[in-house]
């Protein structure tokens, strides 16, 4: 043990706060220029020329691009919520039953896990023109659904492992069915891991690129289409007022889900 | 103690966030001694075993180990091992080359590295275990391969922290005897951690008894368990019955007379005390006398009352409640003479011990 | 009776639900993907018979064989370059207090919460003729004029590495979490200087980790076209850029199948590895864990 007046001990920590420190730069440089640039009147954002908001008027009144932001909601809400239902069922399939291909079963989610989305995705667009489901808003959803199960199922299946199996036992025999105590004592006990799903969940659907490039149609745009059609050719300001949006929208929601956490834990 | 001893720490003071743990603390621990660090969790005894080891550095004083100063060493350099409590056996490596490791590091050459694990297997009887992996091994083999993994380096000292706490109790009670075995065929001091005060006094030469960070007692276990020095000592050490007394007159040959609540007695104690002195008067449950009232021919003892007698195998423990509120416990051995021997519960006793057998100790101590 | 009926009904849909999904929209698919590939091309029917191998001869094409080559190239140095970054970062990580630790690994994921495309963007920005870092170089004077960053393989390097950085150090912590502490004191107490319980222990405890972060990073470095298009410029570097041009543009989808199923026989190949690496550190029953 070196002691914290120990000269070398002093260098090592300032290399160490130094190499964290130029990681989190490079993490966070590229952001910071976004927002800083979604309030600078400047268009390219080469020199700060004042305050103004103009750029999210011009995102307000970008009827294109609030639809497309608006379906990316939505399809992120819904995929996460019913990915948070269905991978919570999973988990307790794995954990709770005992049933035939259930060593199948946790490989497939694993492929799922690590599949690059590329594959991923071809993999989709495959199954939907075999299926004949139309390439639009439910091919969507079903995607984003699936590829956030696996991180779902891993969270909760986490939290269920911790679970004292004594209190299963305990409600089947004080005559509790199934269906109830996975209502009313699994449900309650899993919810901040179940939370945490949904908001994994969540931040995947809306970061996703690659997988909705593939199964979304002409009919229903989502954000990273019509971002990449903007931001291909140039420069567009919208894009930073929208990117400053969707890191405050984050933010209340991870702060939101922090303090239900935390109040579930207090209980 | 002088300052020749083997290991000494001289006036070690170890703070953690301000806390000290230990402050000014002495100890000194002789060449080829098994030595215990008896304590409650929390006395600051596995800080003790760390300091040794180098894993801290002490804030003040100084660590002397066969005559070098050792505190600034790193603990890679020390001239001691530990076996650790969870055994921290390396999870990716064989039993051969957890205990080669040490070895390894050293730079022994590749034919003694062989014939020396050998070796230490043989004293720790695993020979045929040199290619497993630790995850193959029950829980007494992984801490027979620990041991070996230490011993193998021929430390000057051997550090064990708690090293038998994760055995079951059969198992305990026969690697304690694995251990003093070991402890006398290699003749290395042996320092070994725990808060079981049956394994301390079963296997050590000398226990320190400590609480909060000062040692309380340092003695054989005989003395430790006989003469303990203070209330805490003698508490943590075994059940004991407490009476508090004062002291009415001395009599020649160390020899008092005490009133002990509403009754007087001859104590006999090893210092000198004056009239007036309050005294504690202890008394192992061992060392009580029960008679059925009825049968006793003077009530120069106490009275009361069975309030609990449990068979225990070898003893019958009782609680008894003297009519004066207090209450003490007996533990008599049987008399295969008398196979019925018990008591019902509200029976009238009568306690008596043997005279000489208390130990006194003075009230004003630190307790 | 009638609540054995229930649960077993409970039990049978959600054992149902389980297998039906999975089989759907993940077996089936992969399976479709890899039949496919053995198809012919059809422009109004997508893939038709007769079995073919030519779409793997296809892959093995100079040209095409070329840009497979490149990809794995492009995602190797990113790889290398996010374990370099985030092992001694998970390692400084791990060391510290777990409120600290926590607060910067959440600081670590605050970026995702913005769509990855708009974050490569933002790079865009960063990395123009006229970008901050341009700025910066010009006017400390290190270079005279602004120097063609954009564009390159360096951007895209750049960009993927930012992208990726994150699943490097998530499944590294998690190596570093499950790495007792007593074993480094063990080593110690050893002997091993610090270069040695670094060799000796922490490195091969730490593998499992390392593989996966590698794992996690590889695969989908190669399929980001999206950053090879914003950042990379006309050329096609990635085999994503390939696999999305057969898919959608060119139509042609058993050649683009072929190149995902050389992307799925890597994975596997990666996936035995890290299965490999975990059975080597295997520990008191806590790294077989991986079942789920």
């Amino acid at each position: 043990m070196t002691r914290i007046s120990d000269p070398r001990a002093i260098t090592g920590r300032l290399f160490k706060w130094l190499f964290i420190g130029l990681v989190f730069v490079y993490l966070y440089l590229p952001m910071a220029v976004l927002v800083t640039n979604s309030f600078n009147k400047s268009k390219y954002g080469h020199n700060w020329a004042g305050f103004s908001l103009k750029w999210y008027q011009e995102l307000f009144d970008n009827n294109a691009m609030m639809q497309a932001f608006g379906h990316s909601l939505l399809v992120a809400a819904l995929a996460a919520t019913a990915a948070t239902l269905i991978g919570t069922l999973m988990a307790l399939a794995i954990h709770r039953y005992r049933f035939p291909l259930k060593s199948a079963t946790s490989s497939l989610l694993f492929v799922l896990m690590m599949s690059p989305d590329i594959v991923l995705a071809i993999t989709f667009l495959i199954i939907f023109i075999a299926l004949g489901i139309q390439l639009g808003f439910w091919s969507l959803l079903i995607a984003h659904i699936t590829f956030c199960l696996p991180f779902v199922v891993i969270t909760v299946y986490a939290q269920m492992k911790s679970l004292d199996p004594n209190i299963l036992e305990a409600a089947q025999d004080l005559g509790a069915s199934e269906a109830r105590i996975f209502r009313v004592i699994i449900l309650p006990l899993m919810a901040p891991a179940v939370l945490a799903g949904w908001l994994l969940s969540f931040t995947l659907s809306l970061d996703d690129v690659i997988i909705s490039s593939f199964v979304t149609g002409p009919g229903f745009e989502i954000l990273p289409i019509r971002v990449f059609s903007m931001v291909k050719v140039g420069v567009s300001p919208e894009v930073n007022a929208l990117a400053t949006l969707l890191l405050v929208l984050s933010l209340t929601l991870v702060a939101v889900t922090t303090w239900l956490i935390k109040r579930q834990k207090n209980q | 103690m002088s300052s020749s001893s083997f290991l000494a720490l001289k006036q070690i003071t170890k703070r953690f966030d301000s806390h000290a743990v230990l402050y000014e603390f002495d100890l000194n621990i002789e060449d080829g001694e098994f030595f215990t660090i008896l304590g409650p969790s929390g006395c600051g005894k596995t800080t003790v075993l760390r300091l040794i080891a180098g894993f801290e550095a002490p804030d003040e004083g100084k660590i002397v180990l066969d005559g070098t100063d050792i505190s600034r060493l790193e603990a890679e350099k020390r001239p001691t091992n530990t076996v650790f409590q969870s055994y921290a056996l390396f999870p990716h490596m064989t039993v051969f080359d957890n205990v080669a490791f040490g070895l390894k590091m050293a730079g022994v050459a590749k034919a003694d590295i062989r014939s020396r694990v050998r070796e230490a297997l043989a004293v720790v009887q695993l020979t045929d275990f040199e290619q497993r992996k630790p995850h193959q091994l029950s829980g007494g083999q992984k801490q027979r391969v620990a041991i070996a993994r230490a011993i193998v380096n021929q430390p000057k000292v051997l550090l064990l922290d708690e090293s038998l706490s994760a055995l079951d109790y059969k198992l305990r009670k026969q690697m304690q005897i694995e251990l003093k075995r070991i402890q006398r065929q290699l003749g290395i001091t042996f320092i070994y951690v725990t808060h079981d005060q049956e394994e301390a006094l079963s296997m050590s030469d000398r226990v320190l008894v400590m609480n909060n960070g000062q040692p309380q007692q340092v003695g054989t276990p005989r003395e430790i368990y006989e003469s303990p020095r203070n209330l805490f000592v003698a508490r943590f050490i075994g059940e004991i019955n407490v009476f508090d007394a004062t002291i009415i007159e001395a009599r020649d040959d160390f020899q008092y007379l005490a009133q002990i609540h509403d009754k007087q007695w001859v104590i006999h104690a090893n210092q000198r005390l004056e009239p007036g002195d309050k005294v504690h008067v202890l008394l192992r449950p061992e060392d009580l006398r029960i008679e059925y009232l009825e049968d006793a021919n003077e009530a120069d003892g106490m009275i009361g009352e069975v309030v609990e007698s449990n068979y225990t195998g070898k003893t019958l423990d009782s609680v008894i409640r003297l009519d004066n509120g207090v209450t003490v416990q007996a533990s008599e051995f049987f008399n295969e003479d008398d196979p019925d021997f018990a008591y019902k519960i509200n029976q009238r006793v009568w306690v008596n011990w043997v005279h000489g057998w208390e130990h006194v100790i003075k009230a004003d101590e630190l307790s | 009776m009638k609540a054995f009926i229930a649960n077993l009904n409970f039990r049978r849909l959600v054992i149902t639900l389980t297998i039906s999904w999975l089989s759907i929209f993940v077996l089936l698919p992969h399976l479709m993907v890899v039949g496919t590939s053995f198809l012919t091309a059809d422009a109004d029917n997508f893939a038709i018979w007769p079995i073919t191998l030519d779409n793997y001869l296809k892959v093995l094409d100079d040209t095409y064989a070329g840009v497979f080559w490149d990809s794995l190239v492009l995602s190797g140095i990113t790889t290398v370059i996010a374990l370099g970054i985030g092992y001694p970062f998970a390692f400084l990580l791990s060391r510290m207090t777990p409120a600290l630790r926590a607060i910067l690994l959440f600081m670590m994921v605050i970026p995702f919460w913005t769509n990855s495309l708009i974050r490569i963007y933002a790079i865009k920005m960063l990395l123009g003729k006229k970008g901050l870092f341009n700025l910066v170089l010009v006017s400390t004077g290190i270079v005279d004029k602004p120097v063609q960053l954009l564009y390159t393989d360096f951007a895209v390097i750049f960009g993927l590495v930012y992208i990726l950085l994150p699943f490097m150090v998530l499944p590294l912590m998690a190596s570093f979490d499950k790495l007792d502490q007593s074993l480094l004191e063990a080593g110690k107490d050893l002997g091993a200087n610090a270069f040695h319980r670094f060799r000796h222990i922490i490195l091969p405890l730490t593998m499992p980790g390392v593989i996966a972060g590698c794992l996690i990073v590889f695969l989908p470095a190669m399929g980001m076209f999206y950053v090879a298009d914003l950042l990379g410029g006309a050329r096609s570097l990635l085999l994503g850029n390939v696999i999305k041009n057969q898919f959608l543009v060119a139509r042609d989808w058993p050649f683009g199948s072929a190149f995902s199923v050389f992307l799925i026989v890597l994975m596997g190949l990666l996936l035995w590895l890290y299965y490999k690496a975990n059975q080597y550190v295997q520990k008191q029953g806590g790294m077989d864990d991986q079942n789920l």
